[in-house]
C-alpha cells in the first residue's frame, strides 16, 4: 500500500520541520484585549527578551476571562484592567503582589451625527442618560471583561441595572472584544465605550468619532498580578516575576511611556503620576 | 512579512500534521468498519457520521479543560502548544476521513468482499486491499479532512491561544485582524488561505490522475 508509506514520511517530515525555539524560558501571560490589540506588548516585549531571555506568550482575553484562566492554573501571571474583580482573585488568595503598571482613559464614542446630542461633553452619567433617552443604539462588550465591567459601573450610577438595561431594544450586548464591539458600533451607527488604546489603534472607525472624555470617571488603570505559589504550583512563577518586576522598573515604564499610535501616547505609565 | 511567513508556515504544519494523524487513524477505521460487523457496529457508524458535524468551539472547550492544568492531562503541559492545535484539528477531521471512507469501502467490500476472502486474505489483511481499490475515494476523504483541519479556528483559538509567534495561525490572524478594525489585511490574509487549500487540492488531484493513468485497471 502505497499511500500508507507516504503519510508516514510525511508525519516524519513535519515532525522533523518542528522549530527548535531559542528560548530559554517561556511564560504566559493572561491579558486584557487591549494591551494586545493596541500592539503595545508586541512594541515592549521583544526588549524584555532581548535583556532576560523569557519568551512571554501573550494569550489575550479580556479581564474576565484571563482572571479565570489564572485561577483553572493556565497562566503564570495577569495583566488586567477591572479593579473590582481583581480585588475579588486577590481575596480569594489566587494572587500575591499586584501593582500598576500604567493607565490611560475609557471614552465614549459614537456616531457622528450624533443623534443623542452628547458630543463634546465631559460627564459620562449625563451622556449616558441621554443615549438612553434616544432611540440610538449602544453596543455593549457583554464579555465579563474590564471594559464591560466600567461600562456597567457607569450604567448603574445613571440609575440602570444590567437587567433592566438588557430588556431595552437599543442596548446591544454582542459578547465580544473591543475591536467586535467597535466594528459592531461602526456598523450600526451606534455608541460605545472604548478604551483609548485600542480606539487610537483601531483601524475601521467608519464615521465614530470621541463624544465624550476627560471624566475622572472614565480612568482606566493596568495592573500586573503575580500568583500565590501556594495555589499555583505549576506556574512559572520566578520568570513571571522578573517580567512583573521590568514592568515596574524605569527600563520598563520608559519602554511602556515611548508606544505612540499617530504621535500619541496610548498607555501612561505609572511611574510618572499613577492613578 | 517575516511575522507573516511564519503565520502561514505554522498554520501548513499544524493543519498537515493533523491531517496525517487523522488519514492515518481514520482510513483504516473507515475501511475496518465496512469489513467488520460487530455488537454495536451501527451505533459507531452513527456516531461517526454525527461526529461530521463536530462544532470545533465544543471540541476546542473541553479539549481546554482537559489540557488545563488543573484538568486531568495538565500534566503534559501542552495548553496554548501548536502542540494541542494539532490535537483538536486531528480530533475534527477523523469522523470526516472515516466517515467518506467508511462509505466508500462498504461499496467496494460488498462488491469484491467474497473474492478477497477466497484469495485467502484475513478480514485484517483485507484492509489495505480495499484500501487499495477505493484510492480514489481516499483522495476526496483526504481533501476533505484537510480542509475541516486548515480552515477552522474555533477550536485552535482556544486551546491556542492565538500567541503571537507561538500558536497564531491563519485563520487566528484573520479573527485577530478583524477585532483590531483591519479589515483589509484581514481579507488580504483570508486571500491567502483560500489560495492555499486551492493549490494544495490542486495539486493532490493532478497527482491522483496521474497516479490512475499510470496504471489503473479495477473500479
Amino acid at each position: 500500500m502505497i499511500r500508507s508509506r507516504n503519510v508516514w514520511a510525511l508525519i516524519a517530515t513535519i515532525a522533523a520541520m518542528n522549530p527548535s525555539l531559542a528560548v530559554e524560558q517561556s511564560i504566559v501571560l493572561a491579558s486584557t484585549t487591549s494591551v494586545e490589540a493596541s500592539g503595545l506588548l508586541a512594541d515592549i516585549l521583544p526588549r524584555f527578551m532581548a535583556k532576560t531571555g523569557i519568551a512571554v506568550n501573550v494569550v489575550a482575553q479580556g479581564t474576565g476571562k484571563a482572571l479565570d484562566t489564572a485561577r483553572r492554573g493556565d497562566a503564570d501571571l495577569l495583566l488586567v484592567h477591572d479593579p473590582e474583580a481583581e480585588q475579588q482573585f486577590m481575596d480569594e488568595g489566587h494572587g500575591t503582589a499586584r501593582r500598576q503598571i500604567a493607565w490611560n482613559d475609557f471614552v465614549i464614542v459614537g456616531p457622528s451625527a450624533d443623534p443623542a446630542h452628547v458630543k463634546g461633553g465631559s460627564d459620562s452619567i449625563v451622556a449616558l442618560k441621554a443615549i438612553a433617552s434616544t432611540p440610538a443604539p449602544f453596543v455593549s462588550r457583554g464579555d465579563k471583561s474590564g471594559t464591560n465591567a466600567a461600562e456597567l459601573r457607569l450604567w448603574k450610577i445613571a440609575g440602570r441595572t444590567p437587567d433592566a438595561l438588557n430588556k431595552e431594544k437599543w442596548y446591544r450586548d454582542i459578547g465580544g472584544g473591543m475591536g467586535q464591539a467597535l466594528n459592531a458600533a461602526s456598523a450600526m451607527d451606534a455608541y460605545t465605550i472604548t478604551d483609548r488604546g485600542t480606539w487610537l489603534s483601531f483601524k475601521n472607525k467608519g464615521s465614530l468619532v470621541v463624544a465624550v472624555e476627560g471624566d475622572p470617571r472614565l480612568l482606566n488603570r493596568y495592573d500586573v498580578i503575580e500568583l500565590n505559589p501556594e495555589r499555583h504550583a505549576g506556574a512559572k512563577l520566578v520568570a513571571a516575576k522578573t517580567f512583573a518586576d521590568w514592568l515596574v522598573s524605569s527600563e520598563g515604564q520608559e519602554a511602556i511611556g515611548s508606544y505612540r499610535v499617530h504621535g500619541e501616547i496610548l498607555f501612561n505609565p505609572s511611574s510618572g503620576s499613577p492613578k | 512579512m517575516h511575522d507573516f511567513l511564519e503565520i502561514v508556515g505554522l498554520s501548513i504544519r499544524v493543519s498537515l500534521t493533523a491531517w496525517a494523524l487523522a488519514a492515518a487513524i481514520g482510513m483504516p477505521t473507515g475501511a475496518a468498519l465496512a469489513i467488520f460487523h460487530f455488537r454495536g457496529h451501527r451505533i459507531v457508524v452513527v456516531l461517526i457520521n454525527a461526529f461530521f458535524g463536530l462544532p470545533p468551539v465544543v471540541v476546542g472547550l473541553v479539549l481546554y479543560l482537559m489540557l488545563s492544568r488543573s484538568g486531568p492531562l495538565g500534566f503534559l503541559e501542552l495548553l496554548f502548544t501548536p502542540a494541542s492545535m494539532v490535537i483538536a484539528q486531528t480530533i475534527l477531521a477523523i469522523p470526516i476521513i472515516t466517515a467518506l471512507v467508511h462509505r466508500a469501502a462498504e461499496r467496494a467490500w460488498a462488491r469484491y468482499g467474497d473474492e478477497l476472502i477466497c484469495d485467502g486474505a484475513s478480514r485484517l489483511q483485507a484492509i489495505p486491499e480495499i484500501l487499495q481499490i477505493i484510492r480514489a475515494d481516499l483522495v476526496t476523504a483526504g481533501l476533505a479532512g484537510f480542509g475541516r483541519t486548515v480552515s477552522e479556528v474555533g477550536a485552535v483559538i482556544l486551546v491556542g491561544g492565538n500567541i503571537r509567534g507561538l500558536t497564531r495561525t491563519m485563520t487566528t490572524t484573520i479573527a485577530l485582524q478583524t477585532s483590531q478594525g483591519d479589515l483589509t489585511l484581514a481579507l488580504s490574509v483570508g486571500a491567502v488561505l483560500v489560495g492555499i487549500s486551492i493549490s494544495i487540492s490542486a495539486s493532490v488531484f493532478a497527482l491522483s490522475g496521474q497516479a490512475r493513468t499510470a496504471g489503473s485497471d479495477e473500479v
